[in-house]
C-alpha cells in the first residue's frame, strides 16, 4: 500500500480523503492557496504545501505545481478528489509521466467520457441503452417521421443550434408531428438561421438514477448499487438517496450490468458513475458517465457499509477488488443533504461570509456530516459555498427522513445565509416522504418549499428578547467586581419599576418592547400584549417559558445580529440603536462595497463632479455586476481601489464630498 | 456558616395585622415617590419634551448601560418643606453604571421650577458630591438650571454649605482624580455656568445648551448690548470660539452617547479591596418582613428574623451570641459581599456597648464593610448603669463608630433615638449610605418620653408654686408635644431634610445595602485609626 498520498483537492472532500488515508496507514500531503491557510484540511494533513493565490486557477488548477509539490514531498499518488484537476487528462497524464499513481481511471478513459457525444457512441456500441432519437443530417420531412416513429412519444423536437427553449416542442401524437415539426423548424430558423431538427423520447416523470461502479487494473467490475438523485435545481443536486426508492429488484440488476458494461468499454479502473434517466415505466437511458469519486458517494457508503475512498486506494496500488458483486450487500436506507452557502429566497443566489457561529448535529452511526470548515471560517468568493454534506441513515427510507429532519433542526449557522431551511422544508414535504420524486421536483413543489415561519412573530420576539438580555448579564462583567448588583441588568428602580426599551428590527420593521424584570422574571411589552417570560441562557441554548409555553432554543448573537434556530428555520434580527451626531453623518458621503467582490471598473477620478445615482464603481460579485452610484451630487474626494482589487463586504470603496447645495436640500 | 432558622408564623394573627401595616406604609411610599417622579408635572413636561428635549429621568436611563440600576438618593429631598412643590428638590441624584463604571449622576430637572436651587436643591447636591468624594465615584451632571432660587438667596448663597460649596467641590475632586464631566442640556447661568468650566470634560448640546455668566436680560440691563442666547452662549459659541465646551452633540440623545464615551476613556478600574462571592439569595422570602416588623415600634421583633431574609443563603455567623444580647454582632455576605452587622436587639447595656466597639475594631482589622440595622430607643439608664460606667461603654462605641473607616452603611428599620443613633452610625457619623424604612422614626428621644420630661419638669414647678396640675391639663400640654415627636419624626420629614438617603421599601433592602455597598467599593480600603479608648 502507499505509504504517502497528495491531496490535490480542498475543503470537505480533502478531509474526508485524509481520515481514510489516516486510517489506513497513510501520510496524507494537502495543498493549499493563500485563502485556506488556516483551513481544516491543510490542519488535518501531516504536512501541507501553498500552491499559489486564492482564486482556484492559480492554486488548485495548477497541474504543474502540484506535481512538484507531489515530487518534493515523496507522494506515491495523488488523489484528485472531485472537481478541480479530477477529470483532467492532462493532469492524469502529468501523473503518469512522472511516475506519480493518478488515484482514478487512466487518463484514455476520462478522455473517452469527456466529450458527451463520443460517449454516446461508445455506449451505443457497447449496447448500452441511451434516450431514443435521431441526430442525424439528413433533415427531410420524411426521414424526421420515420424516425419519430422509431423514437416513439411522446417526443421532444429540438433545434440543434437551440437554446432557451425557442424551436422546441414536445409532440404527443404521430398526428400532431407535422405541424410541430413546421413550427419548430420555423422559430428555430428565425431564432438560430439553423432549422435543423434532433429528436428524443420525452420522458414525462424523468428521475435522475446512477450507478456507482469499480473496476480494478485485472479489468474486473461491480458496482454498489444505485443513488437517486433527482431533487435538483437548475442541474445542482440538492438531495440525493440511496437505495432509489421504487426501483425493482431486476431494474437495479439490468442497471448495474448496464453501468458495469460501460465502464468496462472503456477499460475503466476505479470509481466512476454512470448516470441514468429513469423512467416511471422502468426504463433507463445512459446520460453520462462521472470519471470520480461523487460528491454523494457517501451515501452509498451508509448502505453498503464500504469506505470508497478505501477502495479507491486500494485499487490505485493495484489490489483487486475487496468484494465480488454477489458479495455487495445494502441495508437501510441513506440520505444526503447539502448544506450550500446561498438564499434560497433570493433564487439560490451564492452567499459569502463569516461562520460565526456553527454548531453540527452529533455524529453517530444514524449521522455523518461531512465538511471541511469550522467555525470561524470564511465561505469565500473563490471556491464552491458548499459548507457541508449531511448524511443520514436508517433502516426504512421514512425513518431516514426522520433523522434528516431532526438532524438539520440542530445543523445551526449563523453569519452566512445557507438552504438549511430550505433543505428542511424539502426533507419534510409530503411528496417527498411519499417518493414522488422527478427531476421537477423543486419547482413543481415551490409552495411547500418556501413555507412561513412556524414561529409567531411575536413569540419569536419575545424569545429574542430573552436571549439578548440574557446574554448581555452574562457577558458585561467587571474583572475586579464580577457579581455588583449594578451588573445585575435588571433596571433596578427604588421605590419603583422602569420597563427598559429593547428595539429590535426584523427586515426594515422595527419592533419597540419594552421589559420589567422583577425577581429573575420579566414581562414583555410588546405592542398591546404582555408576555410573561422566564429565560435562562447556558452559552447558546436558550430555556423560555412565554406563558406558559416552554420553548428550548439555540441561538447566536453577535454585535448586535441575533440568530434564533427554530426546528430548522431561523428567526433573524438586529438589537436596533439610534445612532447620533455628525460623525456619523461625515460618513454620508462614503460608499461601501455591498458584498466580498472584485473591482471590475472605476469609472471616477478623484476631484470629479459627480451627480447622484451617477455609476462610480462596478464591481462583479457572485458572477454578477453591481454598480455603486453616487447618493448625491458631489466631488470624488479619494478612491480606494483600483481595478482588480478583491474587496470584502462593508469596504469603503470611494469617498465623496457633498456638495453644500445638495446637502441642504437633502436636510 | 451558621444557617438562619425562620422562627415566624405567618399564619399568626399579629403576622397578619403587621403585614398589613407595612404594606400600606410601603404602598403609600411608593405612591408618593410615583408622584415625585413626574416632575413638575404633565403640563411642564409636555413642554420640556415639545423642545425637543429628554426628561431628566429619562436622560438618566439613557446614560445609563443597558439594565443597569440606579441607586437613587434624596428621592423625598424638600418634599412638603415648601409653600410650593418642589419634587426632589428639582435634581435626581443617584449612582448608576455607565460604560462599565459606577458614577454619581446628578441631573437638574427642569421642569421643577426651572431647576431652579432651593436651599435643598443646594444640599441634595452636595451630598450627592459627598457620596461621590468617599467613594471616589466620577460625577456626571446633566445640567438643565436657571440657578440660584434668587428669593431664597440668603439661604443658597452665603454660607459654607451653599451653592459655591458644589464648585469647591469640583475642583477638589478633579484635583483628587474623581472625574467631573458636565452635560449642559439646557440654562447654565451665572454661578451654574462654572459647572462645565469646572468639568474635566464638558459636552453642549447645540441650539439647547447655553453657558454664560449672565444672560441676555442682564446683559442688556448692564450694558445695552442685545444678543440671543444662543450668540451669547450655545454650543456653536463655546465648542468653536470659547473652549468653554468640548464636546459638541446634536441633541440630548447624542449627548448622553458621548457622555458615555468620555466615562469609558477614563481608564478607570474598581479596586473592590474585599473577598467577593458568588451571591446567593437569602432562604426566606424578603416581604415576610412586614409581618415581621409591622409600624408598631413598641412591638418587640427578634432582628435575627431581619437578618434572614437580607444576607446570602441566610447564613450568619455570629460574634458574642451569648454577652450583651441586646445587640447582635455577626459575619455574613450580602449579594456576595462581606459584611459586619451590627444590629440592635433591643437597648443599649454596657456589655452590648463594648461588644459592639469589638466587632466594630474586628471589621475595620480585616476591612470588612459595616452595617447597621438600627432600632434603638437609646442606653440603658439608672444609678446601677451610670455607676459601672456606661457613658464611657457608650464612648467606646461611638469611639468606634466615628473613627472606622470601613465602608459604613446604616438602615433605620425601627427606632433612632437619643445616644443609641451615635453608637449605630447615625448620620452626624458620615455613614456611606443612610436608608430608612418607612416605619422607622427618629428623634431625640421618644415624643412619649419626651412629653413625659416635659411634663415632669412643669409639674415640679408648678408644685414648687403650690399650684395644682390635673391629669386632663397635663395630657392637654403632651398632646402637641407627642404630635409634634411625631410629625418630625417620620421618614417622609426627615428625609425631605435630607437626614438620610431616602426611604426604602424593607424588602428592598437588600438590593439598596447591596447596589450601596458596591458603590463604596469603589474607594481603595484604607486602615483605621482609633481614637483613646476611655478603659
Amino acid at each position: 500500500m502507499f505509504s504517502k498520498i497528495l491531496i490535490a483537492n480542498r475543503g470537505e472532500i480533502a478531509c474526508r480523503i485524509i481520515q481514510t488515508a489516516h486510517r489506513m496507514g497513510i501520510r496524507c500531503v494537502a495543498v493549499y492557496s493563500d485563502a485556506d491557510a488556516d483551513a481544516r484540511h491543510v490542519a488535518m494533513a501531516d504536512e501541507a504545501f501553498n500552491i499559489g493565490p486564492a482564486p482556484s486557477s492559480e492554486s488548485y488548477l495548477k497541474a504543474d505545481r502540484i506535481i512538484e509539490v507531489a515530487k518534493e514531498s515523496g507522494a506515491q499518488a495523488v488523489h484528485p478528489g472531485y472537481g478541480f484537476l479530477s477529470e483532467n487528462t492532462g493532469f492524469a497524464e502529468a501523473c503518469e509521466a512522472n511516475n506519480i499513481v493518478f488515484i482514478g481511471p487512466p487518463s484514455s478513459a476520462i478522455a473517452a467520457m469527456g466529450s458527451k457525444s463520443a460517449a454516446k457512441a461508445i455506449m451505443e456500441k457497447a449496447g448500452v441503452p441511451l434516450v431514443p432519437g435521431y441526430h442525424g443530417d439528413d433533415q427531410s420531412p420524411d426521414t424526421l417521421r420515420k424516425e419519430a416513429e422509431k423514437c416513439g412519444f411522446p417526443l421532444l423536437l429540438k433545434a440543434v443550434a437551440g437554446g432557451g427553449g425557442k424551436g422546441m416542442r414536445v409532440v404527443e401524437r404521430m398526428e400532431d408531428f407535422d405541424d410541430a415539426l413546421a413550427a419548430a423548424k420555423r422559430e428555430s430558423k428565425n431564432a438560430f438561421g439553423n432549422p435543423d431538427m434532433l429528436i428524443e423520447r420525452y420522458l414525462t416523470q424523468p428521475r435522475h438514477v446512477e450507478i456507482q461502479v469499480f473496476c480494478d487494473k485485472s479489468g474486473k467490475g461491480v458496482y454498489l448499487a444505485e443513488r437517486d438523485c433527482s431533487v435538483q435545481r437548475r442541474h445542482q443536486k440538492v438531495l440525493e438517496e440511496a437505495p432509489a426508492p421504487g426501483l425493482s429488484e431486476e431494474t437495479r440488476k439490468a442497471m448495474g450490468e448496464a453501468a458495469v458494461k460501460a465502464a468496462q468499454a472503456i477499460n475503466y479502473v476505479g470509481a466512476g458513475t454512470v448516470e441514468f434517466l429513469y423512467d416511471v415505466d422502468g426504463s433507463f437511458f445512459f446520460m453520462e458517465m462521472n470519471t470520480r469519486l461523487q460528491v454523494e458517494h457517501p451515501v452509498t457508503e451508509m448502505v453498503t457499509g464500504q469506505d470508497l475512498v478505501e477502495w479507491q486506494l486500494k485499487v490505485a496500488w493495484g489490489d483487486p477488488l475487496p468484494l465480488e458483486q454477489s458479495q455487495v450487500k445494502t441495508r437501510g436506507h441513506a440520505l444526503e443533504a447539502r448544506i450550500y452557502a446561498e438564499d434560497p429566497d433570493q433564487d439560490f443566489l451564492p452567499a459569502t461570509g463569516n461562520l460565526r457561529y456553527l454548531s453540527t448535529p452529533d455524529e453517530s452511526a444514524h449521522v455523518r456530516v461531512d465538511t471541511g470548515v469550522t467555525e470561524g471560517d470564511d465561505i469565500s468568493i473563490h471556491y464552491d459555498p458548499m459548507i457541508a454534506k449531511l448524511i443520514v441513515w436508517d433502516e426504512t427510507r421514512d425513518q431516514a427522513i426522520n433523522r434528516m429532519v431532526q438532524a438539520l433542526e440542530h445543523y445551526r449557522i449563523a453569519g452566512v445565509k445557507t438552504n438549511i431551511r430550505f433543505l428542511h422544508a424539502l426533507a419534510d414535504a409530503q411528496p417527498f416522504r411519499e417518493a414522488e420524486l422527478t427531476t421537477g421536483f423543486i419547482d413543481d413543489h415551490r409552495e411547500l418549499l418556501f413555507p412561513k415561519s412556524r414561529l409567531d412573530t411575536h413569540k419569536a420576539l419575545v424569545l429574542a428578547a430573552g436571549f439578548v438580555l440574557e446574554q448581555r448579564k452574562s457577558r458585561e462583567v467587571i474583572s475586579t467586581d464580577p457579581w455588583s448588583p449594578f451588573g445585575r441588568q435588571n433596571s433596578w428602580r427604588m421605590n419603583s419599576e422602569y420597563a427598559q426599551p429593547l428595539q429590535l428590527q426584523v427586515g426594515d420593521e422595527i419592533h419597540e418592547l419594552k421589559v420589567l424584570e422583577r425577581d429573575d422574571r420579566y414581562q414583555v411589552f410588546v405592542g398591546d400584549s404582555v408576555y410573561n417570560l422566564t429565560a435562562r441562557l447556558d452559552d447558546d441554548f436558550l430555556q423560555a417559558v412565554i406563558n406558559g409555553h416552554r420553548i428550548s432554543i439555540h441561538g447566536n448573537l453577535h454585535n448586535d445580529q441575533l440568530v434564533l434556530f427554530y426546528e430548522g428555520d431561523t428567526f433573524q434580527c438586529t438589537v436596533y440603536r439610534e445612532t447620533y451626531g455628525f460623525e456619523e453623518m461625515a460618513g454620508e458621503g462614503s460608499l461601501a462595497a455591498p458584498m466580498n467582490g472584485a473591482i471590475v471598473a472605476v469609472q471616477a477620478r478623484v476631484g470629479d463632479q459627480v451627480t447622484a445615482g451617477q455609476s462610480l464603481v462596478i464591481m462583479e460579485a457572485m458572477k454578477m455586476e453591481h454598480a455603486i452610484k453616487a447618493p448625491a451630487d458631489g466631488i470624488v474626494t479619494d478612491i480606494f481601489f483600483v481595478e482588480g482589487d478583491q474587496v470584502s463586504e462593508g469596504a469603503e470603496l470611494i469617498a465623496i464630498e457633498v456638495t453644500a447645495d445638495a446637502e441642504e436640500e437633502a436636510g | 456558616m451558621t444557617i438562619l432558622q425562620s422562627k415566624i408564623n405567618p399564619r399568626s394573627e399579629e403576622f397578619q395585622a403587621n403585614q398589613e401595616s407595612m404594606a400600606k406604609a410601603v404602598a403609600d411610599l411608593r405612591d408618593k415617590v410615583a408622584t415625585i417622579q413626574q416632575g413638575g408635572g404633565p403640563s411642564y413636561q409636555e413642554r420640556h419634551i415639545a423642545r425637543g428635549k429628554l426628561l431628566p429621568r429619562e436622560r438618566i436611563n439613557r446614560l445609563l448601560d443597558d439594565g443597569s440600576p440606579f441607586l437613587e438618593v434624596g428621592q423625598f429631598a424638600a418634599y412638603n418643606v415648601y409653600d410650593e412643590e418642589v419634587p426632589a428638590a428639582g435634581v435626581i441624584a443617584g449612582v448608576g453604571r455607565v460604560s462599565g463604571t459606577e458614577c454619581m449622576i446628578i441631573a437638574n430637572d427642569a421642569t421643577v421650577k426651572g431647576g431652579s436651587y432651593y436651599p435643598l436643591t443646594v444640599k441634595k447636591h452636595l451630598r450627592a458630591q459627598e457620596i461621590a468624594l468617599q467613594n471616589r465615584l466620577p460625577c456626571i451632571y446633566l445640567v438643565d438650571s436657571g440657578g440660584a432660587n434668587l428669593p431664597r438667596q440668603d439661604e443658597v448663597f452665603p454660607d459654607r454649605d451653599h451653592f459655591g460649596r458644589i464648585f469647591f467641590n469640583q475642583a477638589r475632586m478633579s484635583a483628587d482624580d474623581i472625574p467631573q464631566i458636565a452635560v449642559v442640556m439646557g440654562l447654565c447661568t451665572a454661578g451654574g455656568a462654572y459647572v462645565p468650566a469646572m468639568a474635566d470634560e464638558s459636552i453642549i448640546v447645540r441650539n439647547q445648551g447655553t453657558i454664560f455668566l449672565a444672560g441676555p436680560p442682564l446683559v442688556k440691563a448692564a450694558t445695552g448690548e442685545v444678543v440671543s442666547a444662543e450668540d451669547l452662549g450655545g454650543a456653536d459659541v463655546h465648542c468653536k470660539v470659547s473652549g468653554v465646551a468640548d464636546h459638541y452633540a446634536e441633541n440630548d440623545a447624542h449627548a448622553l452617547e458621548i457622555a458615555r464615551r468620555c466615562i469609558s476613556n477614563l481608564n478607570r478600574r474598581k479596586p473592590a479591596d474585599v473577598e467577593i462571592r458568588k451571591p446567593r439569595a437569602p432562604l426566606f422570602d424578603a416581604e415576610e418582613i412586614y409581618g415581621i416588623v409591622g409600624t408598631d415600634l413598641r412591638k418587640q421583633f427578634d432582628v435575627r428574623d431581619v437578618i434572614a431574609r437580607i444576607v446570602d443563603g441566610s447564613e450568619f455567623d455570629e460574634f458574642k451570641r451569648y454577652y450583651g444580647q441586646t445587640l447582635v454582632t455577626g459575619f455574613a455576605h450580602i449579594h456576595g459581599y462581606p459584611v459586619g452587622i451590627i444590629a440592635n436587639n433591643g437597648i443599649l447595656f454596657s456589655e452590648s456597648a463594648q461588644k459592639g466597639a469589638h466587632f466594630i475594631e474586628l471589621c475595620c482589622q480585616r476591612n470588612i464593610p459595616l452595617l447597621f440595622l438600627q432600632n434603638i430607643t437609646g442606653f440603658m439608664v439608672g444609678q446601677k448603669h451610670e455607676a459601672e460606667g456606661i457613658a464611657k461603654h457608650g464612648a467606646k462605641m461611638v469611639m468606634a463608630v466615628a473613627c472606622a473607616e470601613v465602608p459604613k452603611i446604616t438602615v433605620l428599620i425601627g427606632g433612632s433615638f437619643g445616644a443609641g443613633n451615635y453608637g449605630m452610625c447615625g448620620r452626624a457619623y458620615s455613614p456611606d449610605f443612610l436608608w430608612m424604612w418607612p416605619n422607622a422614626r427618629i428623634s431625640v428621644m421618644g415624643g412619649e418620653q419626651a412629653a413625659g420630661v416635659l411634663a415632669t419638669v412643669k409639674r415640679e414647678g408648678m408644685e414648687r408654686k403650690g399650684q395644682q396640675w390635673s391629669s386632663e391639663e397635663e395630657a392637654q400640654f403632651k398632646k402637641p408635644i407627642v404630635d409634634s415627636y411625631e410629625h418630625q419624626g417620620h421618614p417622609y420629614y426627615a428625609s425631605a431634610r435630607l437626614w438620610d438617603d431616602g426611604v426604602i421599601d424593607p424588602a428592598q433592602t437588600r438590593e439598596v445595602v447591596a447596589l450601596s455597598l458596591s458603590a463604596t467599593l469603589n474607594r481603595p480600603a484604607k486602615p483605621t485609626r482609633f481614637g483613646v479608648f476611655r478603659m
